[in-house]
């Protein structure tokens, strides 16, 4: 598959602070790659850095083979959907998707053609002529990706384009966003802090923290093979155990578990000694043959769907479980004590 | 709709027969600044024009249109030749005009760019900047206007450090011309632009320039496509500021200009003064000028109301 982009060894410095470590990575043509990272992560420094908004402080960047480091935002053949949209309040609503047709010298009627048509491709046909203030949050968000991606760009850039939208409006539109990429070819990156919207929509993410690259991988590698502690705990919820690796062979440990047992998972480094063991709270059951850990409940939360269990290991770590509701098990009563159960690849030892 | 008032209950009904009660006395300050500050006057001055003038200055109570008449119309020295267009107070309104236009231009030339720069510092420093602007207008006006005519005069300190530095041999005779009153004009009413700007500019949301941007618009036509259009209430509103004062300007035209640089409002200023004055033809100048600035903003609003659909 071809590279849309290539991003090698960026660095972003502001005076003395470093926003950006040194982040190199690939994205493929028609891919929806996301940036997923808390606030201040240097996602939307990368993003923006893409965009031309931001220079290099060191680094290259390449797209389609061409370098664009250097080049203004104008010049670059990429187009962003902005947090707070920036529609222009003077344009209308069509004027607004096709302001990039009229830079690009697109003659009047045939742009007002073209806009048009990016308008029924985001269902706001009926409000080519209403100004941008006249539209609801939702419409003014699609009106921004018509008019991002109007002028056709290589790669669209889209900064947490979800954020200012309400609950229900946002699950709408990640399905929306998706259909949008599919149909229309582009490769999208996408910034979020949302892991959520992240895992639903995304090809690969990239998963940042404090300028860096922790990992970057599809939803189900991400989360069921996270390489550290940072992403374990980042993308949904997880049980970190700090357990000592007995033995450590291509990829499988074998490690003992507070209480003694051992058991045979999954490891993100060969390094042995004393790591945390992550296992995500769906995968373990409650059994009373041969368990891998002890614990006392705690709590019981039902969640109708679903029950979390909050419970204390006997050695006093905390540990938490879900468990689906679907067969009519008794409830474990707070104080009670079980045995735990791991399934089938739920633990992964962390590189650190 | 959510906006919509709500309907008045029937428990209500007390404070709406209050409001209804106490409308007309709550009203009454507002009703009598504008009646006595605004409404008579101008009356007052229209009623005027119509008047005829009295020997020593002072109207006589006699209705006529001969003010108007001597504004437009011209019947030689004696009055006995067939009427013609005067163009002697024309010409002084053209003047006006053209003034006022040229310093209104270039208040915006170098106020726009000002409050930019201001509206762009660290909002911390902008207040101190504003401050800056501010601290000449703390003299009176004319005090201001004097002191340009020294600087200006032939020995003054501009003609000195011109040549001084060698750029001039001769001092520049600016004072009496079109070019300082012209000064006096856009030196006097410079702030009126770069406020309102300012003002503007201020809650211009910079994202807009980045969006240009990133949908192919060098600087140029970011400025011209979307900065310029999105703050131009601002504009207009120094524009106006400018523009309106300067035409009716008297200070400037009066101190820094001669005989060739007459404005309006040196004209209606010399009706009013001693027993030499007009009173009736300097109420119909006013209300002339007064019309020309109405039918300006006129134009503006209807072309706000436009923008604004």
């Amino acid at each position: 598959m071809q590279t849309a982009i290539s991003i090698r060894q960026a660095v972003k410095r502001y005076g003395p602070i470093t926003a950006l470590h040194g982040v190199s990575m690939d994205i493929a043509d028609n891919e929806f790659f996301t940036l997923l990272g808390p606030s201040g992560c240097g996602k939307t420094t990368l993003l923006r850095m893409l965009a031309g908004f931001e220079d290099v402080t060191e680094g290259e960047i390449h797209l389609f083979g061409e370098r664009i480091a250097s080049l203004p935002p104008e010049k670059r053949p990429v187009n962003t959907v902005f947090q707070q949209y920036a529609l222009f309040p003077h344009l209308t609503v069509l004027e607004n998707v096709a302001f990039g047709l009229k830079m690009k010298g697109v003659p009047l009627s045939d742009r007002n053609a073209r806009a048009g048509k990016m308008l029924e491709l985001v269902h706001l046909s009926g409000f080519a002529d209403r100004k941008p203030s006249q539209l609801s949050g939702g419409q003014q968000q699609r009106v921004a990706l018509a008019r991002a991606l109007a002028p056709q760009p290589k790669v669209l850039l889209l900064d947490e384009p979800l954020s200012a939208l309400d609950l229900k409006l946002r699950q709408a539109m990640r399905v929306e966003l998706k259909l949008l990429q599919e149909e229309t070819g582009i490769t999208f990156i996408f910034v979020t802090h949302d892991q959520e919207e992240a895992l639903a929509m995304s090809d690969r993410i990239a998963v940042m923290s404090s300028g860096q690259v922790q990992q970057i991988g599809t939803p189900r590698e991400i989360y069921e093979a996270p390489v550290n502690r940072f992403v374990a705990d980042f993308i949904g919820e997880t049980n970190l155990i700090e357990v000592d690796v007995d033995t450590v062979t291509d990829g499988q440990a074998t490690v003992t578990l507070p209480g003694g047992h051992t058991v045979v998972c999954a490891a993100a480094s060969n390094n042995s000694g004393r790591h945390a063991l992550s296992i995500r709270p769906e995968r373990v059951a409650i059994t009373d043959h041969a368990p891998d850990l002890q614990a006392t409940v705690e709590r019981v939360i039902y969640l109708g769907t679903d029950l979390h269990l909050i419970t204390r290991l006997d050695g006093g770590e905390p540990f938490s479980l879900r468990l689906q509701n679907a067969s009519r098990v008794a409830l474990p009563e707070p104080g009670a004590r079980i045995g735990l159960k791991l399934e089938e690849g739920a633990a992964r030892l962390l590189a650190d | 709709m959510a906006g919509a008032a709500p309907t008045p209950s029937p428990e209500a009904g007390g404070s709406d027969a209050t409001y209804a009660r106490l409308r007309r006395p709550l009203l009454a300050p507002t009703w009598t600044v504008i009646g006595v500050f605004l409404l008579l006057p101008v009356l007052l001055m229209v009623v005027y024009s119509f008047l005829t003038k009295e020997f020593r200055g002072g109207v006589e109570w006699d209705f006529t249109l001969a003010a108007y008449d001597q504004f437009f119309v011209t019947r030689g020295l004696f009055g006995d030749e067939p009427a013609q267009i005067e163009w002697t107070y024309i010409t002084i309104f053209w003047r006006s005009i053209w003034q006022a236009g040229l310093a209104t231009f270039l208040c915006l030339l170098i106020g726009f760019p000002t409050a930019w720069f201001i509206a762009t510092r660290p909002e911390a420093s902008r207040p101190i900047w504003l401050f800056l602007i501010t601290i000449p207008y703390w003299v009176n006006l004319l005090i201001r206007t004097v002191s340009l005519r020294f600087i200006l005069r032939d020995q003054g300190p501009m003609n000195d450090a011109l040549i001084g530095l060698g750029v001039i041999s001769q001092p520049l005779e600016i004072l009496n011309t079109n070019l300082a009153v012209q000064l006096g004009l856009f030196y006097s009413y410079l702030p009126f632009m770069v406020l309102p700007i300012y003002a503007a500019v201020e809650r211009y949301n910079f994202a807009l320039s980045e969006a240009a941007a990133d949908l192919g618009a060098n600087r140029w036509r970011a400025l011209f496509e979307v900065v310029l259009p999105v703050v131009r209430p601002g504009i207009v509103a120094g524009c106006i500021l400018v523009f309106v004062p300067a035409l009716g300007a008297f200070l400037a035209p009066d101190l820094l200009g001669g005989a060739k640089t007459f404005m309006i409002g040196s004209l209606i200023d010399e009706q009013f003064r001693g027993s030499q004055g007009n009173w009736p033809f300097g109420a119909a100048v006013s209300v002339i000028l007064m019309t020309l600035v109405l039918i300006v903003l006129m134009i503006q609003a209807r072309a706000a109301a436009r923008a604004g659909q």
